[in-house]
């Protein structure tokens, strides 16, 4: 018995892989949290290069209705009442107006300055991890092994997606690599949305604009980057709760110790 | 062309040559208080990645008359209440003279009038509040190099401090009276204080600088955030270090947590 599940253990993730994943856990948890922070500072988004404070395409206040405040958010023009979670939420249990709630901010009390630099400080980190990631896998080999569809991949994808949604997920060897659902996805997180949302964030910088002009232009306008870079943070939060659920329903134990110790089991384990 | 001061010569000089020597060693704004050490290394690897990449002279962008906003944001203090302040106001800033001292071969007092004789540079420019909102506005001004070529900045000098007239705390009924008020103060690299579009703005949108944006002067530094274009300017000081500069941190915001560096 011992010798078969044995077996079945193959070493799925390198050491470079497993430290620069941990360490990018830690990087989105502290930036997500510390740049809701500092979108609470000025909790409205905009188009272009500069801010038509009467029309936000996004905007978090909050309204004196008799003795309650209570939360608004207007996403191009459309208001939904959010009391509890945006625009008006308790902190210390006090009624407090803020865009985001305590629980999901870095610090949790008002407070840009500190916000600000646990936001640079993380996003230093996160830049240098993931560069370190990029060259260790182009050097490995990693990238263009594991990430790169390939053809019968690619014809098989509607397939894939059917069990997935089922719940379904693959075992024995066809887990042995990722498949071209999971390769997709790493290739648009890793090339397309972490770059966004740096350069994104990078454009917010009136030094860096100067350095480098044509950064307004690929993200047209300093106040679009910005609501770009809140958009990207969206959708790398998207991702992170769709990995964690497929993560869980996949063999939660199984994977977890794959990306701790590198060792996965192919018939999935608990 | 006329012949180039000497103090000229140094500038451009140390511009081409020696942008290490005006760079100030990160710890004279980092701080050294244990809960900002980390912060402060980050400041100080951000200061010089940009430092790098912007070189002396890399300009912000300049945006046409078409892109001015009618509705630029007033932030910070919008109405000085210092009586001081009110009696230049009322009589349209006769009165008012902008001090330049410290660190220099020549101590100045100029006046409106004085400043307007100089070579002047208008600018259309986008300003980044550290909240997160952008305004686009019209400056007029002289650059604040001409200001510090007839001042003659000593070779010590490393920074140039801008006390305001508007008062942040501690003002009390007769605010004018109290020498403890704390009255806001900013301080920028002579990078900065040398760079084309760092200018001391007497017009805004083709108008005498409203109150509300800090008349009669104000500075732009276009390549960095709203708090460090002090408004209501008084005087500019040359120093060596910050130290001696409120709790030692270069700025009013500064001394109260915020980057000295606000280049991002």
């Amino acid at each position: 018995m011992a010798r078969t599940a044995r077996s079945h253990l193959i070493y799925r993730h390198s050491a470079t892989v497993r430290l620069t994943h941990w360490i990018n856990v830690l990087c989105l948890t502290l930036l997500l949290m510390s740049g809701l922070q500092i979108f609470n500072a000025h909790p409205a988004l905009y188009l272009g290069e500069q801010s038509d404070f009467a029309h936000p395409v996004l905007s978090i206040t909050a309204e004196q209705n008799g003795g309650d405040v209570v939360g608004i958010t207007t996403i191009f023009n459309r208001r939904f009442t959010t009391t509890g979670l945006l625009g008006a939420s308790k902190f210390s249990g006090e009624d407090a107006v803020r865009a985001f709630p305590s629980w999901a901010t870095l610090p949790s009390g008002q407070d840009l300055a500190t916000a600000r630099r646990w936001h640079f400080l993380f996003a230093w980190v996160f830049v240098l991890n993931g560069f370190v990631y990029l060259v260790s896998s182009f050097a490995s080999g990693h990238l263009q092994r594991d990430l790169v569809p390939s053809a019968s991949g690619l014809r098989g994808i509607g397939h894939l997606l059917l069990d997935h949604m089922r719940l379904r997920f693959p075992k024995g060897e066809e887990a042995r690599h990722y498949n071209v659902l999971q390769q997709l996805t790493y290739l648009l997180v890793v090339f397309l949305l972490l770059p966004i949302v740096v350069l994104a964030g990078l454009t917010m910088s009136p030094g860096l604009d100067a350095a480098f002009q044509p950064l307004l232009d690929v993200f047209g306008g300093r106040q679009t980057a910005r609501t770009i870079h809140f958009i990207a943070a969206a959708s790398i939060l998207l991702f992170v709760i769709l990995h964690v659920a497929v993560v869980i329903r996949s063999g939660m134990f199984n994977n977890l110790r794959a990306m701790v110790t590198g060792r996965y089991d192919l018939e999935g384990g608990r | 062309m006329e012949g180039i001061r000497p103090d000229r010569r140094r500038i451009l000089f140390s511009g081409a040559a020696g942008l290490g020597s005006l760079l100030p060693v990160c710890d004279g704004f980092a701080g050294s208080a244990p809960g900002r050490k980390v912060g402060g290394s980050v400041e100080c690897l951000t200061y010089r990645v940009q430092r790098m990449l912007l070189g002396a002279n890399r300009l912000a962008r300049e945006y046409s008359e078409a892109d001015i906003t009618a509705n630029f944001r007033a932030n910070g203090t919008t109405d000085p209440s210092d009586n001081d302040y009110r009696r230049l106001v009322s009589n349209g800033f006769a009165d008012w003279r902008l001090r330049v001292d410290g660190l220099v071969d020549n101590l100045l007092a100029l006046s409106l009038t004085d400043l307007r004789a100089l070579p002047a540079r208008t600018q259309i420019t986008r300003h980044d509040c550290v909240e997160g909102w952008s305004c686009i506005g019209q400056w007029t001004g002289p650059p604040l190099s001409e200001v510090l070529v007839r001042a003659g900045v000593k070779a010590q000098a490393r920074y140039a401090v801008f006390h305001c007239a508007d008062i942040m705390e501690g003002g009390g009924a007769a605010p004018n009276l109290d020498n403890r008020a704390i009255r806001y103060y900013e301080s920028i690299d002579l990078i900065d204080a040398y760079h084309p579009q760092t200018i001391l703005a007497y017009a805004m949108n083709g108008r005498p600088l409203p109150i509300a944006n800090g008349a009669p002067l104000r500075l732009r530094v276009e390549r960095q955030l709203g708090y460090k274009m002090a408004k209501y300017l008084m005087r500019i000081e040359l120093v060596h270090s910050l130290t001696g500069i409120g709790d030692g941190k270069g700025g009013y915001w500064e001394d109260r947590g915020y980057d000295w560096y606000a280049g991002i």
